[in-house]
């Protein structure tokens, strides 16, 4: 194995003991990506510079003997819809092109508490609009494990870095499935937590209620690493939860004995592939051999979640994305005649067509006479959405689902029919609408690339999640595979 | 029955700033017209005396310290800025002469 092919702890193992340095490391992801990078394209912006500089000083720190993080020193990918001081944050879109915020998320502030290397800025769908990471303005991300494939999207640049050791380990934003789709997709483990248990300070908004992100790493003891420095309180989001901050390495407990699994049918119904199914099961079974009881369950109210998204999504959307208007950042159109006519030139020539759908969908949505009709409706039906969970949580520890309904489809395959795209997230949209934890951890490989499973958990149980997939992990071997590329 | 017609595309794109050209109004209605139309199985839904849920947490106001704090320079703020005067973002006229 190549030292870009390790996880975060076996790399901190290395680093401690002497036997690589950070810059060392840090080089060996970077080579990793001048011969990658063009078939793969998993990033916006690369910070190679920066990484070695931030490499260095993590050696630095190791030769004084001091102490340092489980992240300390490990190259890692920043989704380019999070904040980094100076460093272009585009979110995949035109019009955003050559914006350099004047100040780090919260996230990203935290991985610098931790000594951050970082690579560079993670391709996506524009403004996280997608399942695909086709509809980036830089072009599209390919799938590692098949580069005709997509590799899931929004976050698809985050989890195809991670799968192919472009990056050790990467950070992503879910509002329906960004996160863990992808990871399916990708065959990385991916983490969406509750939401507001992460700061969103810097996450460029594209659905508030919905919106959160959490990490890309190659198992389940690097995501509870990644958690335990990212997760906690912050004073500039006031969705933050305000907790006692949790170890989640922690849950990193080989035992299901006893475990409640629930499986809700409506998640294995057609449309779902066979190959997606079988591979689901058999993950289910294996959890069922190490002493979980499994039983079928029902979440009649599963076929409403896509609809509901697409009314409350596109709605926050249309009034988060009011703010580009070419004044204070951002692309700005040379040919207006006045302030009017600048806004329209600047946001028609700067947003792709999937942002203008959904600009056009909300607006449509919250526009006078519909309210009641859309967004209030949809925040009715997503209060019978999040009782429904409440009550299968009263039953269950955890829910057991494919995380994507297919394996990975052909680049192009769904770009000109929106809603068959939309489908692609209907296995995770649900847990988003409730706001609950979920993981996708990989549960199957095919000739078209890898299959996940998603597990999912009461608000706040992402200690149970994280025990059952490493449960699952340690009876494994699919977390070991790694793209031939 | 279409749910959108292209009369209301071109009407949403002007509350939302958007120019479209006419072979993306006939493209928008037709697709905004499908989403709509999956988006109308939530009729079917009873929700007499559901509440809505704004938001997932039971949070209500979350109040802070109103303490003074250092806050953005003016030339960070106006780092981005396309065109920027005297300390200021400039933009197009706004009043008719």
């Amino acid at each position: 194995m190549k030292l870009y092919d390790l996880t975060i702890h076996e790399l901190h193992d290395k680093l401690v003991k002497k036997e690589v340095s950070s810059e060392e490391l840090t080089k060996a992801v970077l080579d990793r990506v001048d011969e990658v990078e063009n078939s793969v394209h998993s990033y916006v912006t690369l910070t190679k510079e920066l990484a070695l500089e931030q490499a260095r000083q993590v050696d630095k720190k190791i030769a004084a003997g001091e102490k340092i993080s489980p992240l300390a020193g490990i190259p890692a990918a920043i989704k380019d819809n999070m904040c980094t001081k100076g460093v272009t944050t585009t979110c995949s879109s035109k019009i955003l092109h050559n914006f350099k915020p004047p100040y780090d998320a919260t996230v990203v502030n935290k991985l610098n508490g931790n000594d951050l290397v970082m690579v560079g800025k993670a391709n996506m769908d524009e403004f996280a609009m997608g399942s695909s990471t086709e509809t980036s303005y830089f072009g599209p991300t390919r799938n590692p494990w098949n580069l005709k494939a997509v590799p899931g999207g929004s976050s698809g640049g985050a989890s195809a870095a991670v799968s192919c050791g472009e990056a050790i380990y990467s950070l992503g934003s879910d509002t329906g499935g960004s996160i863990r789709q992808p990871a399916a997709f990708c065959g990385v483990v991916g983490l969406k937590p509750t939401y507001g248990l992460v700061s969103r300070f810097g996450l460029v908004a594209f659905a508030s209620s919905l919106d959160q992100i959490g990490p890309f790493t190659k198992d389940v003891t690097d995501n509870a690493l990644v958690m335990n420095a990212i997760a906690g309180h912050d004073n500039l989001d006031s969705t933050s939860i305000n907790l006692q901050p949790e170890d989640y390495t922690k849950s990193l407990v080989n035992d299901v004995k006893g475990l409640k699994i629930g499986i809700p049918k409506e998640y294995f119904i057609e449309g779902i592939e066979p190959e997606v199914r079988e591979n689901v099961m058999k993950g289910i079974r294996l959890l069922e051999s190490l002493g979980a009881h499994c039983e079928e369950t029902s979440l009649p109210h599963t076929e409403h979640a896509l609809p509901v998204y697409y009314i409350i999504a596109p709605c926050e959307a249309s009034s988060n994305l009011a703010r580009y208007d070419g004044v204070r950042y951002g692309f700005s159109t040379e040919e207006a005649e006045d302030l009017i006519d600048s806004y329209k030139k600047s946001r028609s020539q700067g947003f792709g067509a999937e942002v203008k759908r959904r600009i056009m969908l909300g607006t449509y949505a919250l526009s006078s006479g519909y309210y009641d009709a859309y967004y209030l409706k949809a925040q009715k039906v997503r209060t019978l959405i999040k009782n429904e969970f409440e009550e299968a949580f009263k039953k269950y520890d955890v829910l057991i689902t494919p995380t994507a309904p297919t394996v990975p489809f052909e680049i192009g395959a769904k770009t000109e029919d929106p809603l068959a795209m939309y489908m692609s997230d209907i296995c995770t949209i649900p847990i988003n609408i409730a706001g609950i934890p979920a993981i996708s951890i990989p549960c199957g490989h095919t000739s078209t690339g890898p299959i996940g499973m998603q597990i999912i958990g009461k608000s706040l149980a992402e200690s149970t999640i994280l025990r059952a997939a490493y449960t699952f992990e340690q009876n494994t071997d699919f977390h070991k595979k790694r793209p031939n590329l | 029955m279409s749910i959108i017609t292209k009369k209301d595309v071109e009407h949403v794109a002007l509350l939302a700033r958007l120019e479209i050209d006419e072979e993306q109004k006939e493209t928008f209605t037709q697709q905004l017209d499908n989403i709509l139309e999956h988006i109308s199985m939530l009729n079917k839904v009873n929700t007499d005396d559901v509440p809505p849920t704004y938001h997932v947490l039971p949070q209500k106001n979350i109040w802070r310290e109103d303490g003074v704090r250092p806050s953005l320079d003016r030339e960070d703020a106006l780092a981005n800025a396309p065109e920027q005067e005297n300390g200021c973002f400039k933009v197009r006229k706004v009043i008719e002469s």
